[in-house]
């Protein structure tokens, strides 16, 4: 930490001294934000939390929600207003609980703020507020002894919070699905892939499919933080070393699943889509980004199959000529290069898939049908 | 693209000869030539020969053919026209009624002859001959891993490189394959850059990317430029620009065409004018959807009663080989122009024009809202897609 510190008094950033625990590059540290997804663990009495740290500039946003589909729990720290927005749009998705913190003082507007403005964006479960300070350390792990907190405020602490989290459901009896979120070479020979474990099990020795190219693999090493482990349940972040297989036959957002059973690939489906606040209508044919789990592939919207009830999910209109914002529709995707995708009911994890069109999120949906 | 002749009569039955002089010009030839139409062009022939005593022997002769044109093949990336066809004028060479498949050459004169010129057809000529409209620019969009390097010529976007790597993210406490694979990929974009783009033609480049990958490119090739001493690169520096796009997939050139630094240099191209012209109609869809139509049968309904103010159309469909679905359209554009309607003719080439095309190739910006089209069930688009 020292290190750090020195450091970035060097070149006059003395206060992100921090963050450099986790911007490791030299890019994000000249520039003093945060651009790629940082991973660290930390372990409270009843758990062993993965903390990863997403960026918040809005060019980064893709890589935020590479970040976010892997996460449980959010943990939104000193939101701007507009970070908000652009965050929450998104945020949706992932969902569970959000935890918001935010400087001591100004703590009950801001609550009553992010509050409602949760609740629109449809979370179900309640959110947790904690005032506390991670450059003083107040109300991180011990009570707050400062005057000006102690006064008012009686809640738990940070970790007392993330102690007490609902564990969400993990569906280890499924099929297996891990999906690839970064392919990078091993210190010896061979290389590695790191990602999360949506559904099912898996462990060494086993043979598995990585999808959408079809190609067989062998898993000859199982990592969870730096430590070989034999076995890997859903929920986890780990690396898998494969063998049998060529890198260059592997991409970000590639799955790996079971031999037994594969997980459906395609070039077409059908969700049904909430459409966000968006300047342009869409349209037949608009072309957006399609972020579904750790994968980002340009795709198109071929066909405007219904207008939706927002709330009841009644057809308003068939074949609409275009979708306003804040309505709800069944569309049909395609992307140029076959992707995995499973429909919403089968597996949540890789039924999600969200829409972007120049740097906004546009729409967010379940995929209903393959095509 | 040179005129060397032009024959056309009354009824609109007659030739033209063309010089074809860049590759653009072959764009302009495919979307000149409809099956049906007779072309003569200078081509190479194999010829095969029986003597008395059986034996055969084959030579290649260079021979003027006339044919009438049954196949249209353009190939994007090499810009090679092929047409193929019955000979109709005999020669000693080849027999009338015999196929042969004709390249059309660049700086080689071509005639076509059409039994009917229309005036779309006869707008691309003029458009194709007039040399102020040329204006080329390069441009790179890309984000971390991948990138694409397109030509953008007024009537095309040609990608001429993908560069599609995986650049291993940061892990803790190692850094270094992150730092060695955006290396390696800057400098791929840097090889396709120096392989496909001619800076004696090119007005600019844009390189395009979200957050700062564009910025990185550009120091990491102004250093490799010095250390190479590559001249090609430390002279031209001035001719990059750097602007903001959301992604580095193909259609974010949309965004890049509407930054005001890249209008500012490329001023007026048609490229561009094409995407403010598709952006419009979208920003009528959302403010008054009933001024703003798409899907042959609306538009022509609007056409009807003289509502349109802006027509876009891609020149997809005026390609189509059915007669006369091509009169259909020629007509509703000339009915456009004559109620002093705006229309602009998109190249499916441009990302406009293909996003155009995604949505049934034609739409319409109206002068005043016609609420009853909209209540019509739009029950023919399924074949307006094919």
């Amino acid at each position: 930490m020292h290190k750090y510190q020195q450091e970035s008094k060097k070149i006059g950033k003395q206060s992100f001294a921090y963050a450099w625990v986790l911007d490791e590059t030299g890019e994000e540290r000249e520039r003093g934000i945060t651009m790629d997804v940082g991973q660290s663990k930390f372990e409270t009495s009843t758990k062993a939390i993965t903390l990863l740290d997403a960026p918040g500039h809005k060019d980064f946003i893709p890589n935020m929600i590479i970040g976010a589909t892997q996460a449980d729990v959010a943990l939104l720290v000193d939101a701007t207003r507009g970070e908000f927005e652009t965050g929450f749009d998104s945020g949706g998705q992932t969902r569970e609980h959000a935890l918001l913190l935010r400087s001591l003082d100004r703590f009950n507007e801001i609550v009553n703020k992010i509050s409602v403005f949760l609740k629109q964006a449809g979370f179900k479960e309640t959110v947790t507020c904690v005032p506390c300070s991670g450059l003083s350390g107040e109300n991180i792990v011990t009570k707050p002894k400062a005057e000006g907190l102690s006064n008012w405020y009686t809640g738990p602490t940070l970790v007392e919070v993330i102690d007490n989290f609902k564990c969400p459901e993990r569906p280890v009896d499924k099929p297996l699905r891990f999906s690839v979120n970064d392919i990078f070479k091993n210190i010896g020979s061979g290389f590695s892939i790191s990602g999360h474990m949506e559904t099912g099990m898996v462990s060494v020795g086993d043979k598995v499919l990585v999808l959408p190219r079809n190609e067989p693999a062998v898993i000859k090493g199982i990592q969870a933080d730096d430590a070989n482990i034999t076995h890997a349940f859903a929920g986890d972040q780990v690396c898998l070393s494969l063998s049998g297989i060529d890198q260059q036959n592997l991409a970000i957002g590639d799955i790996v699943c079971s031999l037994a059973y594969p997980v459906p690939t395609t070039t077409c489906f059908q969700a049904h889509i909430v459409v966000f606040q968006i300047k342009m209508p869409i349209t037949n044919g608009m072309s957006v980004v399609l972020h579904q789990q750790s994968l980002v592939e340009p795709a198109v919207i071929t066909k405007l199959v219904a207008q939706l009830n927002r709330s009841s999910g009644e057809v308003i209109k068939k074949k609409p000529r275009c979708l306003i914002k804040n309505t709800s529709a069944i569309v049909q995707i395609t992307t140029q290069r076959p992707i995995c995708v499973e429909l919403h009911k089968d597996v949540k994890q890789l039924g999600r898939v969200m829409l972007r069109v120049d740097g906004t999120t546009i729409a967010a949906g379940l995929v209903t049908k393959i095509v | 693209m040179k005129l060397v002749a032009k024959n056309v009569d009354k009824d609109g039955e007659g030739y033209v000869n063309l010089v074809p002089e860049n590759t653009e010009d072959m764009w302009h030839v495919y979307n000149l030539v409809s099956e049906g139409d007779y072309v003569s062009c200078s081509t190479i022939r194999k010829v095969q020969t029986e003597s008395s005593t059986g034996s055969s022997n084959s030579y290649r002769v260079r021979t003027t053919l006339t044919i009438c044109v049954e196949g249209i093949d353009f190939d994007t990336q090499a810009c090679v026209l092929r047409l193929k066809g019955r000979n109709i004028e005999e020669n000693k060479y080849v027999k009338t009624g015999a196929y042969h498949t004709l390249d059309v050459e660049l700086n080689r004169k071509f005639g076509l002859r059409k039994p009917k010129w229309d005036s779309i057809a006869l707008e691309r000529v003029d458009l194709a001959c007039d040399l102020t409209q040329h204006a080329d620019v390069a441009a790179v969009v890309m984000q971390e891993g991948i990138a694409h390097v397109c030509l953008i010529t007024s009537n095309m976007t040609i990608v001429r490189a993908k560069i599609d790597q995986v650049i291993p993210r940061k892990r803790k406490g190692s850094v270094s394959q992150h730092e060695k694979g955006l290396a390696r990929f800057y400098d791929s974009i840097m090889q396709a850059i120096l392989r496909h783009v001619n800076f004696d033609v090119v007005k600019c480049i844009i390189l395009a990317s979200p957050g700062f990958v564009k910025d990185q490119l550009m120091n990491y090739m102004v250093q490799q430029a010095v250390k190479t001493d590559n001249k090609t690169i430390i002279d031209n520096k001035s001719m990059f620009v750097l602007v903001h796009s959301s992604s580095g997939f193909k259609h974010s050139l949309r965004e890049v065409l509407t930054d005001p630094a890249v209008i500012s240099r490329i001023s007026d191209t048609k490229a561009a004018r094409e995407v403010k012209a598709l952006e419009s109609f979208w920003a009528m869809l959302q403010t008054d959807p009933s001024r703003a139509f798409y899907g042959k049968k609306h538009v022509l309904a609007a056409s009807e009663a003289q509502a349109i103010e802006t027509l876009l159309i891609s020149d997809k469909l005026f390609r189509c080989q059915n007669i006369t679905e091509r009169k259909e359209y020629v007509s509703l554009v000339e009915t456009v122009r004559d109620a002093n309607g705006d229309v602009k003719i998109f190249s499916s080439l441009h990302i406009s024009g293909e996003q155009l095309e995604q949505l049934t190739g034609v739409a319409a910006i109206l002068r005043f809202p016609m609420p009853e089209l909209e209540d019509e069930e739009e029950s023919d688009d399924s074949d307006q897609n094919n």
